[in-house]
């Protein structure tokens, strides 16, 4: 393979601390980092000022591939995550069928590379079905490539299975990712419970319904000493169990949705379907107290929470429409944000899409490190564009950024060492 | 050299045991232990004669009672006291009054009207045979109660690991398998220990007992990583209701991860024994290759050991005398 060189850049790289300009020369993986390289024989880019950085590991992302190809494929998921940035996602094992059996992980193991520019790793389902009642063959499934485990967005209402599950997961140090939402008291409800909601007339979703259930996962988390993330939490409220829990030694870390650190319950106003998400869009104060926890760390990982949704599932009265959007292309403008606002430092942000999420998986991805694998992305952190849903590269637009202005676009993106993604605009 | 005649006279009297009752090893002391397999030794010899009967027990009563289904621990009581000559009597549950809705006290007075001598009793509760050695006034023998203990099994499990290794002192075991719900590797684990045995338990974590670590035990949920070094591999029977209760994920995975086969038993000891109290699962915790193999397996020395070990047993609680109630 003949090497790439990157030149006059910013590198940025969370696991050194690294933030400086200079030069980069890698092949499939990285060969050298420093100020002055040469190397005669390399295809030579000049960043021109632009960023380098790791590629971006996204660990939550449904793709409709096996069982619902109309909303989005291997293909067309892994164009949208290239042209966003992310060179692995950690693909959702609620699809149809369920990812609960070691054939359908080697399934996705063999077929997403073929078509797939990006990196795909599966998540292998929990309990058999998703139906939160058997444990899966984790062992197995390990065993076949599933990178970690969870219930998908239907969350164990049994704590005695949940705690078997993570119990038993232990054997073989499995990371578990499970929403913390209590299902009885989410059930009907569409948006945020409070004034927003009540004055719309739609049924809400109290902020106790996470925070219940965090407190619970993370007690049985503590007692079976299991490796738990909770995934995509959406209130401030939570962050009080989680940084308890956190200081007691529990095993726990927690993802958020760039939705939930970008938007909040105001973008749901005059019935946007595209912002019915799941958790959904809380308050302004939630939103500021989930964005500082990415500053902290105590939150460890943005997601995309990319759900693609195609149009009859989102054209229907608030209340009938699905929750869920596609967000593989926003999540780094979405996650810039917080830098462009002066929330969150450029290089904590770029942690908790990176170095966190790699750690958490035990991939060697996610650094600007020597004889890493060379996933990188070369991006202006300050190009202004205007959000066009019908622009996105994933098969369903559903996106509740369309049309506003955001900063950030990715200039190419680069696998193992390989360019799969160039902006042409 | 002369063969020994298995008569009881022929070797020096064994100490008095000192407990009315064998509920369960935690009461027994080292020498307690070393006075009841010094008696089970004694009668192996008999075990391979022609006339295998003797009349130690004549006159005296050994009830069987067993509330949970058992081929091997029922028959081998029933043989140990037969072979001694006593009466046995098996009570079986499903045609008792018991299956009536008679409480365990109410059976257990009922029989105590009969003056047995030694009532042997299997139950699915643990505490039973405890409840039942204060109501009657025999002696009581725990052939298994619930999760606890089934005290009788560790003895002939030690007396075989010592008649095939010479010392139990210093042996490193493994007892792999379902930990949680066994009696087997409760009393295992305190008999091994006390007479100077290092214990590892293999389980997978929802079937490891909580805080197991202060029974003085190694734990390891990688069994191949647990049998490294290990001198004997006890396995224990997994039920398969187990399964339905949501502990293990499928009998598959539980093989390829905590079945003995050949390819886990290379990472113990070369020549490392394999022992299972029995009924086996064959491909579920053991495989019929290691199960069948001679040269490693104790399966049938254990069976055949739990007879002598359960004359040694009702030798030396028989000695307490027998059960002469006075008619009120």
């Amino acid at each position: 393979m003949k090497p790439t060189l990157i030149t006059n850049a910013r590198l940025i790289d969370p696991a050194s601390g690294r933030d400086e300009m200079g030069s980069i020369l890698f092949d499939a993986a990285i060969l050298d980092i420093g100020s002055r390289i040469t190397a005669p024989n390399a295809t030579t880019i000049d960043a021109q000022g632009a960023c380098v950085m790791p590629g971006l590991i996204d660990l939550r992302v449904v793709v409709g591939e096996p069982g619902a190809e109309h909303k989005e494929t291997f293909k067309s998921a892994g164009r949208a995550a290239v042209a966003g940035g992310v060179t692995t996602f950690v693909m959702a094992p609620n699809t149809t069928p369920v990812l609960d059996d070691a054939s359908l992980i080697d399934f996705v193991l063999h077929r997403a590379p073929e078509r797939s520019p990006a990196r795909i790793l599966p998540a292998a389902a929990l309990t058999r079905g998703l139906a939160g009642e058997t444990m899966t063959e984790m062992g197995l499934l390990k065993e076949a490539g599933a990178v970690m485990f969870s219930n998908g967005d239907t969350p164990i209402t049994d704590s005695r299975v949940l705690r078997r599950a993570l119990s038993y997961s232990t054997a073989f140090d499995a990371l578990v990712a499970h929403r913390p939402e209590d299902s009885f008291l989410a059930a009907g409800g569409a948006m945020h419970e409070g004034e927003l909601a009540a004055r719309l007339g739609l049924p809400g979703i109290p902020a106790a319904a996470e925070f219940i259930a965090a407190e619970r996962d993370l007690a049985l988390a503590e007692l079976t000493g299991a490796r738990l993330l909770l995934d995509m939490i959406s209130s401030a409220r939570t962050l009080e169990p989680l940084a308890r829990a956190k200081d007691r030694g529990v095993k726990a870390s927690a993802s958020v949705s760039v939705h939930h650190i970008a938007l909040n319950e105001q973008d749901v106003d005059g019935y946007r379907t595209f912002a019915k998400l799941s958790p959904p869009l809380r308050t302004e104060s939630d939103r500021t107290a989930l964005a500082d926890a990415i500053s902290t760390g105590l939150i460890d990982v943005i997601v995309s929470g990319h759900d693609p949704r195609p149009a009859e599932e989102k054209r229907l009265p608030f209340s009938e429409a699905a929750s869920g959007a596609a967000a593989l292309e926003m999540l780094l403008p979405g996650a810039l944000t917080l830098h462009h606002n002066g929330v969150a430092a450029l290089i904590d942000v770029i942690r908790a899409m990176t170095l966190n999420p790699a750690n958490l998986l035990g991939l060697p991805h996610g650094r600007l490190a020597m004889r890493a694998p060379a996933d990188i992305i070369l991006v202006d952190l300050g190009a202004p564009f205007r959000v066009s849903a019908a622009n996105l590269k994933s098969k369903s637009k559903n996106t509740p950024f369309d049309e506003k202005l955001m900063q950030g676009r990715v200039l190419r993106t680069f696998v193992s060492g390989a360019c799969v993604y160039e902006n042409q605009d | 050299m002369a063969v020994r005649s298995g008569q009881s006279a022929a070797r020096p009297p064994a100490p008095r045991f000192p407990h009315r009752h064998l509920l369960s090893v935690s009461e027994l002391t080292r020498a307690d232990v070393a006075n009841l397999m010094a008696r089970a030794e004694a009668f192996i010899p008999l075990l391979e004669q022609r006339v295998k009967k003797l009349d130690t027990l004549r006159g005296r009563t050994l009830i069987n009672l067993f509330f949970e289904a058992s081929t091997r621990t029922q028959s081998s009581f029933e043989l140990a006291g037969k072979r001694m000559g006593a009466d046995v009597v098996n009570m079986s549950v499903r045609t008792s009054s018991v299956s009536k809705g008679e409480t365990l006290i109410d059976t257990a007075a009922t029989l105590n009207a009969m003056c047995p001598d030694l009532l042997v009793i299997r139950h699915p509760s643990s505490g039973a045979a405890h409840l039942l050695a204060r109501k009657v006034s025999c002696s009581v023998i725990n052939a298994g109660d619930g999760g606890h203990e089934h005290p009788t099994q560790a003895l002939l499990d030690a007396l075989t690991i010592r008649r095939a290794r010479g010392e139990i002192e210093g042996l490193e075991i493994a007892i792999c398998g379902d930990v949680l719900h066994s009696r087997v590797a409760r009393s295992n684990v305190q008999l091994l220990t006390m007479l100077g045995a290092h214990v590892r338990l293999i389980a997978p974590p929802t079937l490891m007992p909580a805080d197991a670590e202060r029974w003085g035990a190694s734990l390891y949920h990688d069994m191949k990583h647990g049998l490294v070094g290990a001198d004997v591999v006890m396995m224990l029977r997994l039920q398969l209701e187990r399964m339905q209760g949501g502990f293990i994920p499928s009998a598959r995975e539980y093989f390829w991860f905590y079945g003995l086969d050949e390819d886990k038993l290379r990472h113990a000891k070369p020549g490392a024994l394999v022992m299972h109290p029995g009924p086996m699962n064959r491909g579920v915790e053991i495989d019929s290759a290691v199960a069948d193999d001679a040269t490693v397996s104790l399966i049938e020395r254990q069976v055949r050991m739990g007879v002598a070990m359960r004359m040694g047993v009702l030798e030396a609680l028989a000695e307490h005398g027998a059960n002469e109630q006075p008619d009120q």
